[in-house]
């Protein structure tokens, strides 16, 4: 059984639902993406997703965008990623999801990877770019060695293709809020919630959502309806802010706390 | 290895020629990318779509172009008859209006009333302002910053047809990056909007679907040469950016073993990563392109050593772009076509001589199939002939060769 699905399927208490923050590897520099791994587990993470920065990110919005270019500029590879989650590893035990558009990944080389990612103890993978039809080889060689592969849905995702999508999932379920790009918005869409209605009734396995998240609030609605809450945008600007602060790692842990506060208050 | 000759070139139910195209996308645009499809695949069987497009064509595009003997090249090539497929002469000047009716069709039929296309060189953004203010359609272009600036001709030609232009200023502000707001705009407009894609590129159905509409090009001239000279031609010469006017011209002619296929890719300013959008120059230090995906479909791309997208550069806006179309992959790794290079330097020769031989300006994109031509040309006898397709006027890269002389 999996472990990031056991992790997000066991009760929490008191309304709390999974908590998944995602940052860029290298942004502002590895030795902090590794501070800010640590600390956003000591904040109550329950998952982390770390992207691999990559110079073509079309699913993204500008300010993970804006992560991808930080980190490229400081030359930080799959390979740093790797290393990276390597030694945070030594720290916290928890899982972590890598998280990557594809070609810097078929560049690495499939089967190199799967070993690699087994080697570091990476949990799952997600690729951003890689749809169902053209995953086949992937999932298995990741499910070879234990390691989930998580795929996103999406509102235009038709009932026929959720059920096609979750027999090749594991781990959870990523269900995308809205129709569009990473980024953070005012309201949370009915979709969201139509959606992870849909998958419930195809799948078992448990449902994260993400997109657009950015406030206590907005995850405490998600928490009502799925299984976790993914935050990206909401985090990776608050890095953003303060990327030249020495504060930076403690600030980004009071704003990752404040999103799973009981009281919900900032 | 002697690889068995290629006779037909189809990619399967899921876009792929062999290893390369299919659909490698944001989970979001799978299920428009599905309604396109079957919407082509339905229209492309609708005797009521060609007619009406094929109309358009004639009467609002001006087809057929002509195949023009181009003597004073021939002359000066000293081999083989040139021919020169005018594509220059259709409405809005080059090719790129053969695809953005067709598909401007298809959004009619599908209901969209918001179009959105990213541009290059401004050529098909000039293509599509068109053929939306011809439906009635909001048009929406995306153009990298860079391109903007060398081709303001034609940014302000999109103006005036009522398109808006947007500048992108993300990654390296050129065609690229102008496919990448494209796409993160239909992921976020998805219901409404229909995304005019120019090349024959991106994740399935595009890449097939320009190439049917393009493939009229090669149609008409396979005709033409045949009622000109009583043969096929022994070679077919085109620039490849994405590779649409080349793909055009080629597809009908692949069952043809006789006749070569030879794509002209821009060489640039020198041979590493950066410096030239030779895909296929893929030669050890050659800093040419590897087999990767980007921008929803896999093909040869330039790239670095971790698999980041490398730049390009190419004096030609619309060749500079760091893919190329997944069926040119495919025709390159099957040699069933070839792919050649042609330097800024070269390119400019290209467009002089054929100003001055012939009296016609072509596109700098165009240019850079005129002396790979001229020198196929020369390896043949004056009783073959060759046809060189002129996929584009030159009107738009005027003032930027005004510039350069004035250096």
């Amino acid at each position: 059984m999996s472990r990031m699905r056991d992790t997000l399927i066991e009760p929490k208490g008191s309304g709390r639902g999974g908590f998944i923050p995602f940052i860029t590897a290298g942004d502002p520099d590895l030795a902090t993406t590794e501070l800010l791994l640590v600390e956003l587990a000591a904040a109550g993470a329950d998952i982390i997703e770390l992207g691999v920065p990559f110079s073509d990110p079309v699913a993204d919005g500008e300010v993970i965008q804006r992560a991808s270019e930080r980190a490229l500029r400081k030359g930080v590879t799959l390979g740093d990623t790797l290393k990276c989650i390597s030694n945070v590893k030594k720290h916290i035990d928890l899982p972590i999801v890598l998280f990557s558009y594809l070609n810097p990944l078929l560049k690495f080389g499939r089967e190199r990877l799967a070993d690699e990612a087994e080697r570091v103890g990476i949990d799952a993978v997600l690729i951003t770019d890689l749809t169902v039809e053209e995953a086949g080889p992937w999932v298995r060689a990741f499910h070879d060695r234990a390691i989930d592969m998580i795929f996103l849905v999406a509102p235009t995702t038709s009932d026929e293709r959720l059920t096609h999508i979750t027999q090749q999932a594991s781990g959870f379920i990523y269900a995308v809020s809205r129709a569009g790009v990473t980024g953070a918005q005012n309201e949370m869409p009915a979709d969201a919630e139509s959606l992870v209605r849909r998958v419930r009734a195809v799948s078992d396995l448990p449902v994260a959502v993400g997109f657009g998240i950015s406030t206590p609030e907005q995850v405490r609605q998600v928490w009502r309806f799925a299984d976790g809450a993914v935050i990206g945008s909401a985090l990776v600007s608050q890095i953003e802010k303060l990327s030249s602060s020495p504060h930076l790692v403690a600030r980004v842990g009071e704003f990752a706390r404040s999103l799973v506060a009981r009281n919900g208050t900032l | 290895m002697q690889k068995p000759p290629i006779t037909k070139s189809e990619p399967d139910e899921t876009g792929h020629w062999s290893q390369f195209g299919g659909r490698y996308v944001p989970e979001t645009l799978v299920a428009p990318l599905d309604e396109l499809t079957n919407e082509f695949l339905r229209a492309r069987e609708d005797p009521n779509f060609w007619g009406e497009l094929n109309q358009l064509l004639r009467d609002y595009c001006g087809r057929p172009t002509p195949l023009f003997h181009a003597r004073r090249l021939t002359a000066d090539a000293g081999g083989a008859q040139i021919h020169l497929k005018r594509e220059d002469l259709l409405h809005t000047g080059a090719h790129k209006i053969n695809n953005a009716v067709g598909q401007a069709l298809l959004a009619r039929r599908m209901g969209k009333r918001r179009v959105i296309a990213e541009t290059g060189a401004g050529q098909h953004g000039v293509a599509t302002a068109t053929v939306c203010a011809l439906f009635g359609l909001r048009c929406i272009i995306y153009m990298g910053a860079e391109d903007v600036r060398r081709q303001a001709l034609n940014v302000f030609r999109m103006r005036l047809l009522g398109a808006e232009v947007i500048t992108v200023n993300s990654g390296t502000r050129i065609l690229k990056d102008a496919i990448n707001e494209a796409l993160r705009d239909w992921v976020t407009n998805v219901y409404d909007t229909y995304y005019l894609l120019g090349s024959a590129l991106g994740p399935h159905p595009y890449p097939l679907m320009v190439r049917e509409f393009q493939s009229v090009i090669g149609r008409e001239a396979r005709e033409e040469i045949l009622s000109a000279t009583g043969k096929l031609p022994r070679a077919l010469i085109a620039c490849v950016g994405g590779g649409s006017n080349a793909i055009g011209l080629f597809h009908p002619f692949i069952a043809d073993e006789g006749v070569r296929l030879i794509g002209v890719e821009a060489a640039g300013r020198g041979d590493s990563l950066g410096q030239h959008a030779a895909r296929f120059h893929t030669e050890t230090g050659s800093g040419g392109g590897q087999v990767g995906v980007l921008q929803g479909t896999m093909s040869y791309v330039l790239q670095d050593a971790n698999g980041q997208i490398a730049t390009s550069h190419s004096i030609s806006a619309g060749l500079d772009y760091s893919a190329v179309g997944p069926e040119h992959a495919f025709l390159h790794d099957s040699e069933r076509a070839e792919y050649a290079r042609a330097s800024d330097a070269e390119a400019l020769e290209g467009f002089q001589l054929c100003a001055k031989l012939e009296g016609i300006i072509p596109a700098l994109e165009t240019s850079h199939a005129i002396l790979p031509a001229i020198r196929v040309a020369r390896e043949l006898s004056q009783h073959d002939s060759i046809i060189v397709n002129l996929s584009g006027r030159g009107d738009k890269d005027v003032q930027l060769i005004a510039d350069l002389q004035s250096k």
